[in-house]
């Protein structure tokens, strides 16, 4: 940027911070100019967000410089940083889900939000110039992940806002999504808002932002213009070794049908939510199925028919069949005992109790593999197995009874994943294996799937990821609006076809199997 | 000058353990500045209400005795508390077996077999835990909150004992007072020894401790109560059954505080009064957080507790202070452990002045 260093918007200078046992952030540098989007890469604990959230004011470093506009400051709480025109989206989003996407912004601005008649055409004004679409009225509960950072992106730009710092903002978008989140991102630097911006997605980077900063375990490794750069010289400045960074995974065939999903109609109680007609699906041992899709055309509503959150009545059990046993009736626990392994979209408060030790999160869903006896735990057993769990996936920990919180989103996904794949699934359902997870812990993910693929067992992935998808699945297809396209050979599509189905283009008179 | 708090990176295991005896001390210190302010000499008044309740063996008996009946409560009370279920109503469920066993009792008042004792302690047990299991159906049919549930089934089961033991239950030979006959002997429970009034009901104090430790702490039903307490998503998504555990949490409690009230008639007091509980089952809800839901938290702080009601009634005898002494010191105490709870998750920072955010106006401004 040509602006004199007077002129930038932010400089960070020299800033530290400990935690116990780890220094999150050692002697980091880093300069935005107004109108910038400069990218953060680094992999989990490379502290990215410990950075973030010293510049919005949720911690304070022990020791460093803040310059916002030229002048040095200390910023107390978040409150002050968005006064002075900071706005932040999180990974995991701060909203509060018994409130109306409306009420929760209207918290956000205080005073400024005015009445509630004055703010609901605000909002829609502002998420229509954006091309984000929002419903001021719906309950946050309701929608989904993707829709709930819209309202938090929204909430940023309401405010006067100077600096945006976004946080893996495109994890849960379609491609046309991110495209569209692009444009809004290069309509606000246009208009002089400097934006930072997290992602592990290489080449996002490069399409969008003008500058990068790489961290790695807390220091700089590196700056550099992305656009010059190519995938593998910035993973490199990010991982060290970059092997397997860009690994093709040989396509299989398939055996019998394990998973079968047949005429399933569910009707939603929910008014805003996804109901389905008529959906037929099967998954066969020994291939991944892919189900692509943008947040809130059904997946939290199929994925909760799978695990056995939601249930149907018994008279319709076959709807759902694990290997031509009925289950759509069965309690989760039940399904589990058929062969069903589950590892849901949201890490804490969903696939991991967070206040509990990993070995006791390794029983919550592994009980019923020898670990509980005449009613008691075998607390050894379950020790053993956590133990297991961290060494086969290289989960990073100080160990067994670490509490799941304390783990990066990466390393509790390994161990989520883990646990489930080392109860030997007959099928395993995944959704948004590698959200927010960095490219090293998402290679292993993908490793370790295809190798469960290849020891014969069914899978199952809905992700909003879709390069992800056409990746490691064998067969693909995507839902929209509650309605499933037909699914077709990975190696016979591409992102535009599938793109086109995600957006509702098929004919779901063909879609079958 | 000013106190901040800073959230601490996990819990702090030392302050686990030091906040309940720092809430001991502010307690005393508290207690003592109290006492100067009336007039009283504050150690000697410490002495009367803490030290001099036990310091012979009869003591002891009375303090085994008084701590029976809260320890049962707060057993039972752990167990639900560790599902997140929030029951109020101990007092409720204990009168109730009260109640209960005492309407049996009265009719088998010839009964000279052992027999009599065990179908008495069972039906109390069992009204309590019915008294529960209302609370159960309520929330786990119509949704309905267990605070306000179990609270207002303590009024009901307060007024149903209040009109039992002055009509149907009241004792016709006993000049109208409202009490019900004596129980008969074998529906008694037996002393422990020939001086104290502690009864056999202590071995199912340790009965219920080594039966709790273990449902919590070595269960996988302990475990999924505990789960359930923690992140009912993730029970759900499991597939542990939320509505079978709301149920089994206030049977259980319900069931040890019913057990609690039949063994105060069929022990010390041998017939209905109404005053079975000079709330017993409130100090529970107390003595259940003070030993933070961990049974042999529980013990001491029940052991505590019953002091406390001794030593209330002895301040009241030997120095004139009033009764409410034992309410004003329980509530110190909770309030005191709450304030100190804090410093488990955060970290408390003296800052020197109030300068920290000049810097910011200037910043604003430019």
């Amino acid at each position: 940027m040509s602006e004199s260093p007077t002129h930038l918007r932010l400089e960070l200078r020299a800033i530290s911070k400990r935690y116990p046992g780890t220094l999150a952030n050692d002697r980091v540098d880093l300069r935005i100019a107004p109108g910038e989007i400069h990218a953060l890469l680094g992999e989990n604990g490379a502290g990215k967000s410990t950075l973030m959230k010293i510049i919005y004011g949720v911690t304070r470093p022990d020791s460093g410089q803040l310059l916002w506009q030229g002048v040095p400051v200390q910023v107390a709480d978040p409150a002050q940083a968005r006064g002075l025109g900071i706005g932040m989206v999180f990974q995991h989003f701060s909203l509060f889900e018994t409130l109306t996407v409306a009420q929760n912004i209207a918290l956000a601005l205080g005073r400024a939000a005015g009445s509630a008649k004055q703010l609901a055409p605000r909002i829609r004004e502002v998420s229509q110039r954006y091309g984000m679409s929002l419903e001021p009225e719906r309950l946050v509960h309701s929608l989904s992940i993707g829709e709930r950072q819209r309202v938090e992106i929204v909430r940023c730009l309401m405010q006067d806002i100077k600096l945006l710092i976004l946080d893996e903002p495109t994890s849960v978008l379609t491609p046309q999504e991110v495209e569209q989140l692009f444009v809004t991102l290069r309509t606000l630097a246009d208009e002089g808002c400097s934006i930072l911006f997290i992602s592990h997605k290489l080449n996002e980077v490069r399409a969008l932002c003008h500058s990068a900063t790489v961290l790695r375990a807390g220091r700089v490794s590196g700056a550099c213009v992305p656009a010059e750069c190519s995938d593998l010289q910035l993973a490199r400045l990010m991982v060290g070794d970059a092997e397997g960074l860009d690994a093709s995974y040989p396509k299989r065939a398939g055996g019998l049908p394990r998973l079968r999903v047949d005429d399933l109609s569910w009707r939603n109680q929910d008014t805003f939510g996804t109901s389905f007609e008529h959906l037929r699906l099967e998954v066969r041992s020994g291939e991944i199925v892919g189900i692509a899709g943008v947040a809130g055309n059904g997946q939290d509503e199929l994925l909760a028919l799978l695990s056995g959150e939601t249930r149907l009545h018994a008279s319709e059990r076959e709807r759902i069949s694990l290997d031509n046993q009925p289950m759509a009736n069965l309690h989760p626990d039940a399904r589990r005992a058929l062969g069903l392994a589950f590892v849901p979209a949201e890490r804490l408060g969903h696939g991991a109790v967070p206040d509990l030790s990993l070995a006791d999160n390794a029983l919550l869903t592994a009980f019923q593999q020898g670990l509980v006896e005449r009613g008691l735990i075998r607390s050894g057993k379950v020790l053993a197995l956590a133990e297991q769990i961290i060494q086969r996936f290289a989960v990073k920990t100080p160990g067994a009874q670490a509490t799941a919180r304390s783990l990066s989103g990466g390393n509790l996904q390994k161990f989520i994943l883990g646990r489930e794949i080392l109860q030997n699934p007959r099928l395993l359902v995944a959704a948004h294996p590698t959200w927010g997870v960095d490219v090293g812990a998402a290679a292993a993910i993908h490793r370790a799937l295809i190798a469960l693929r290849d020891a014969g067992a069914a899978i199952l992935v809905i992700s909003e990821d879709l390069d992800e998808l056409l990746q490691i699945s064998d067969r693909i297809g995507a839902l929209c609006s509650g309605r499933l396209s037909p699914l077709k050979a990975t190696a016979d599509t591409h992102s535009v076809e599938v793109g086109s189905w995600m957006a509702g283009q098929f004919d779901t008179a063909q879609a079958a199997i | 000058m000013l106190l901040s708090l800073e959230p601490r990176t996990q819990q702090s295991r030392a302050m686990l353990v030091l906040s309940p005896l720092l809430a001991g001390l502010l307690t005393l210190v508290s207690g003592a500045i109290l006492f100067s302010a009336l007039g009283h000499d504050p150690l000697l008044t410490l002495h009367t209400l803490l030290i001099e309740p036990v310091s012979d063996l009869y003591g002891l008996s009375e303090l085994l005795l008084k701590a029976l009946p809260i320890l049962l409560c707060a057993l039972g009370l752990a167990v639900a508390y560790q599902a997140r279920i929030w029951n109020i109503g101990a007092e409720g469920q204990l009168l109730i077996g009260a109640l209960a066993g005492s309407a049996l009792a009265i009719h088998i008042i010839d009964w000279e077999s052992r027999w009599a004792l065990l179908w008495v302690l069972l039906a109390g047990s069992l009204a309590g835990a019915l008294w529960g299991a209302l609370a159960a159906w309520l929330r786990t049919h119509f949704n309905a909150n267990e605070i306000l549930t179990t609270i207002m089934l303590n009024y009901i089961a307060l007024n149903l004992l209040l009109y039992c033991v002055h009509g149907p239950l009241k004792d016709p030979e006993g000049f109208s007072f409202p009490q019900s006959a004596m129980f008969g002997d074998a529906s008694r429970l037996p002393a422990l020894f020939e001086d104290g009034r502690v009864h056999v009901g202590l071995y199912f104090v340790l009965l219920a401790l080594v039966a709790v430790w273990v449902l919590l702490h070595k269960s996988f039903l302990g475990f999924q109560i505990k789960v359930l307490g923690l992140d009912q998503r993730a029970a759900g998504f499991v597939g542990f059954r939320e509505k079978r555990l709301v149920w089994l949490a206030l049977l259980i409690s319900g069931g040890l505080a019913g057990l609690a009230g039949v063994s105060e008639v069929s022990g010390p007091i041998g017939q209905l009064v109404p005053q079975v509980s000079p709330g017993y089952g409130y100090a529970a809800i107390t003595v259940a957080f003070l030993g933070r839901l961990n049974p042999l938290g529980i013990l001491v702080a029940g052991l505590l507790m019953a002091l406390l009601y001794l030593g209330g009634e002895n301040a009241q005898m030997s120095l004139n202070l009033p009764q409410a002494l034992t309410g004003l010191f329980q509530g110190m105490m909770l309030f005191y452990l709450l304030a100190c709870d804090v410093l488990i998750l955060y970290r408390p920072r003296l800052t020197l002045n109030w300068r920290r955010r000049a810097p910011v106006a200037a910043a604003a401004s430019a």
